[in-house]
């Protein structure tokens, strides 16, 4: 089998199903008694285990078979789902996703896991396994059954007629096993064997959707029938790839007695007979099973319906769709002027036509590169779990606007700097709880994590209401570090302050901790958000919490810029850095030591002259009475970059200068003009100081 | 030849610079361009002539003669551009002409003769000598870097 072709689809896979296994834990770990759960669990973890194999990564294959032992003896209720199992397979998932990075970086994905995997064994084995599971016995007759199915009065009164006449009355559930190919067909055979010796009453799910094949692993069945409840699940065993027969009766009282118990939800009861398709010949020697009821809402989550069909494309591929498409725009821009030239009206026409529908194809290319910041956030609850166990402090995490979408370039750049905001949040934010009462704040701290879009940028928040920014030590801590003086320290606003953080070789803990003394501060956070166009800001009220805001673009490959022109080069100025264009006599600029500057709105605002900036070669010398001046801002500040003219705002594909041109003072990157050359786009935040 | 078995060949573009011949592995090349226009980019190397839009990606230009300080010359008719991969990058060479494919055996290959003594010699990792012909192998790694 050719491995690499697969490898990449098997890591996003891989990574994805161990996704499915930490959401679900954390699931799992609110709910201990819910199964449904466990079966999610055991179903990707199933699923990585197979694929591994077949991709010849023996120990993650290994290690998942061990940790799928573990959730099956959940699942069939041999052992009882407890923190420290919890903590067991959480780890064990840790390991499989180092794993599976090991292996996406081009390593054979092989690890030391001896310690995990002998205690998966000892909790397979049953050590922590809940003796009240073993201890309650079960005789067949006394049984109470709690209903999987929902019965009408009308089934009602059929099965106690039925039972007036000396039928019994068999809530039957069948397993078929998950490799089962033609499920239709068994679900065939069993209800012919079902026919044959009675009457079926109902289905869940319904006879239509078990012949579409549209159901999990399991249904259930109601039916009437003379003969006895093993020799029915003998029969049924009997059909191949049947994994599992449950057969339960159903007592007539337990329909008031449902009736009863259903405001409460708590029908206690248990199965009669469970016997595994490997113990067939043992089928009397039934095995207990204290059944919680949890089988319908398993059955009802599997039938949600399947959300839209997508296709994973590679990245590469779509930045090779884009690039083409912007040639075709630049033959449009060409095709455009022809056109003008010629003036035909069919060619018009057909180039007007052509226009509109590219235009429609540029943003379905756009919108095809957008990722919901869900893919990132997915990954925090875990770490929120793993941090306040490290740390001895309660946290709540809340995730709020997952589906928020931002460019995959964005989404690619953006998980590092949150991970580093979060740790910071729960470790100098969230006090522990004994602080936290103290203060009379609730023991649980919260945290949440926020997204959404705002005009042409997407937000992401990271709030917490732990004990805020101490603005006294924060600045004391500049001084000492020489990163304020004294006297500049005076005139900084709150948010100056606090932004002091975020400074180069800053760090407010007192105890370097394992968790965000890491040797890199937030200043490596505000670089990295920097260098997406984005911005951070934060918030913070002593005692009360603090905000830190991050400002992203919602994509980064596409902005919109002011052309201009400087002696025949073309120019690109971000519109998100514009306020506005003016053009001013040459009587109105005034000098300000050495430094040429303008009145704008009673501003004083300073003039940058791109074609000096950017060393221009001029042919000859102009002596405009007019400038054209872009005034453009960097956080309060503003300056005004004089050029020779404007050509207009347009949309432009950005493009960066490669890996060899890199740190060119004033310049972001590049773009392609319709006329196929290439433009540079200004960095206005170089040249505001 | 007795050991011709064992012969290795390089296949090399070979192009002209000034007076002299210059060879480059193929593996390196990605294309030879006719000049296009070329877009300056503010305080680089002067070398650094620009970039070009080399079908929708944003490449750099380094003029040759001006990085072995040789004497400019205007660009003619047969000026091309060589594009070059190296590693994660890739960069134009303004070359005077691009004249041939060539094998040559790695055996006739040998090291720069150390009595040249102009700023070029630290950008050659041979010289090999066919025929009558006498090829200078570049040193890419010394050509891109360092930018300084």
């Amino acid at each position: 089998m050719e491995v690499n072709q697969y490898l990449e689809m098997f890591i996003e896979e891989s990574k994805e199903h161990l996704q499915a296994c930490s959401e679900h834990l954390l699931e799992l770990e609110k709910n201990p008694d819910d199964l449904a759960i466990v079966g999610e669990i055991f179903r990707s973890a199933h699923t990585l285990k197979g694929m591994s194999a077949t991709m010849g990564f023996e120990d993650l294959a290994d290690l998942t078979h061990k940790m799928e032992n573990v959730l099956d003896a959940i699942r069939n209720e041999k052992i009882h789902v407890s923190p420290e199992i919890l903590d067991i397979v959480f780890e064990s998932v840790d390991h499989l996703e180092e794993m599976v990075m090991d292996i996406a970086n081009g390593g054979d994905g092989k690890r030391d896991v001896s310690s995990t995997v002998a205690q998966l064994k000892r909790i397979e084995s049953g050590e922590e396994a809940a003796p009240e599971v073993v201890a309650t016995v079960a005789t067949e007759d006394k049984q109470q059954v709690s209903s999987v199915l929902e019965y009408d009065s009308f089934e009602q009164t059929v099965i106690t007629q039925s039972a007036e006449q000396g039928f019994n009355a068999f809530e039957i559930s069948v397993s078929l096993r998950e490799d089962c190919l033609l499920k239709a067909a068994r679900v065939f055979m069993v209800f012919e064997i079902l026919e044959k010796d009675g009457d079926v009453i109902k289905s869940t799910p319904s006879v239509e959707k078990l012949e579409d094949e549209q159901f999990d692993q399991q249904f259930y069945v109601a039916f009437v029938t003379k003969e006895s409840a093993e020799d029915m699940q003998k029969k049924l065993l009997k059909v191949s790839e049947v994994e599992e027969v449950n057969v339960a009766t159903i007592n007539q009282i337990q329909f008031s007695e449902k009736q009863q118990y259903e405001a409460s939800q708590e029908a206690a009861a248990t199965a009669i007979a469970t016997v595994e398709a490997v113990e067939t010949t043992d089928a009397t020697t039934a095995k207990p099973a204290s059944a919680k009821s949890t089988a319908p809402a398993k059955a009802d989550k599997s039938h949600a319906p399947v959300g839209n069909k997508t296709i994973r494309v590679n990245i590469e591929r779509l930045d090779i769709l884009m690039n083409l498409f912007e040639e075709l725009v630049i033959d449009r821009g060409r095709l455009q002027s022809i056109s003008t030239e010629v003036n035909h009206g069919e060619l018009n026409e057909t180039v007007e036509r052509m226009s509109r529908v590219m235009g429609d194809l540029q943003t379905i290319i756009l919108t095809m590169r957008m990722v919901p910041v869900e893919t990132v956030f997915n990954r925090f609850p875990k770490m929120i779990r793993q941090l306040s166990r490290d740390l001895n402090k309660k946290i709540n995490l809340e995730i709020i606007g997952a589906e928020t979408e931002l460019d995959r370039t964005v989404i690619d750049e953006i998980g590092d700097p949150l991970v580093h905001l979060i740790r910071n949040s729960v470790d100098h934010g969230i006090e522990n709880p004994t602080a936290r009462r103290a203060k009379g704040k609730p023991e649980e701290g919260t945290v949440v994590l926020r997204a959404y879009h705002s005009g042409n940028y997407v937000f992401i928040e990271i709030e917490d209401d732990g004990a805020g920014i101490n603005r006294d030590k924060v600045l004391s801590k500049a001084i000492s570090k020489g990163i304020v003086t004294h006297e500049q320290s005076l005139a900084m606003t709150d948010n100056q302050i606090n932004e002091l953080i975020l400074a180069s070789g800053f760090s407010t803990a007192d105890v370097i901790s394992d968790v965000s003394g890491r040797g890199v501060g937030l200043d490596v956070v505000k670089t990295t958000i920097e260098s997406l166009g984005g911005n951070i800001s934060i918030e913070s009220t002593q005692d009360v919490g603090s905000i830190f805001s991050i400002q992203l673009p919602l994509t980064l490959s596409i902005i919109s810029v002011m052309l201009v022109e400087i002696e025949k080069e073309i120019y690109a100025i971000p519109l998100s850095s514009i306020i506005e264009t003016s053009i001013i006599r040459s009587s109105d600029i005034m000098n300000a030591h050495n430094q040429k500057v303008i009145d704008f709105r009673g501003k004083v605002v300073p003039l940058v002259f791109l074609e000096e900036i950017f060393e221009v070669p001029r042919k000859e010398l102009q002596d405009d009475e007019f400038h054209s001046v872009v005034i453009v801002r960097k956080g309060e500040k503003l300056a005004g970059l004089v050029v020779d003219s404007f050509i207009g705002q347009q949309e432009i594909v950005l493009k960066s200068l490669g890996n060899y041109l890199t740190n060119i003072f004033a310049i972001s990157g590049a773009t392609i003009l319709g006329n196929g050359k290439v433009a540079l786009i200004v960095d206005c935040n170089a040249l505001i100081k | 030849m007795t050991n011709a078995v064992e012969q290795e060949n390089i296949k090399v573009i070979v192009f002209q610079l000034a007076d002299k011949e210059y060879a480059i592995p193929v593996s390196h090349v990605q294309g030879i361009e006719k000049l296009m226009h070329i877009t300056r980019v503010p305080k680089t190397e002067k070398y650094v002539k620009g970039v070009i839009n080399l079908r929708g990606v944003v490449t750099p230009i380094i003029d040759l003669r001006e990085r072995f300080e040789l004497p400019i010359s205007d660009h003619e008719e047969t000026t091309r551009i060589i594009i070059i991969s190296l590693e994660d990058m890739e960069v134009g060479f303004v070359v005077d002409s691009a004249n041939d494919v060539l094998d040559i055996p790695a055996s006739s290959i040998e090291p720069q003769p150390e009595v040249v003594g102009s700023l070029e010699e630290e950008f050659i990792s041979g010289v090999a000598k066919i025929d009558k012909r006498l090829l200078i192998l570049l040193h890419l790694e010394k050509v891109l870097n360092p930018l300084k």
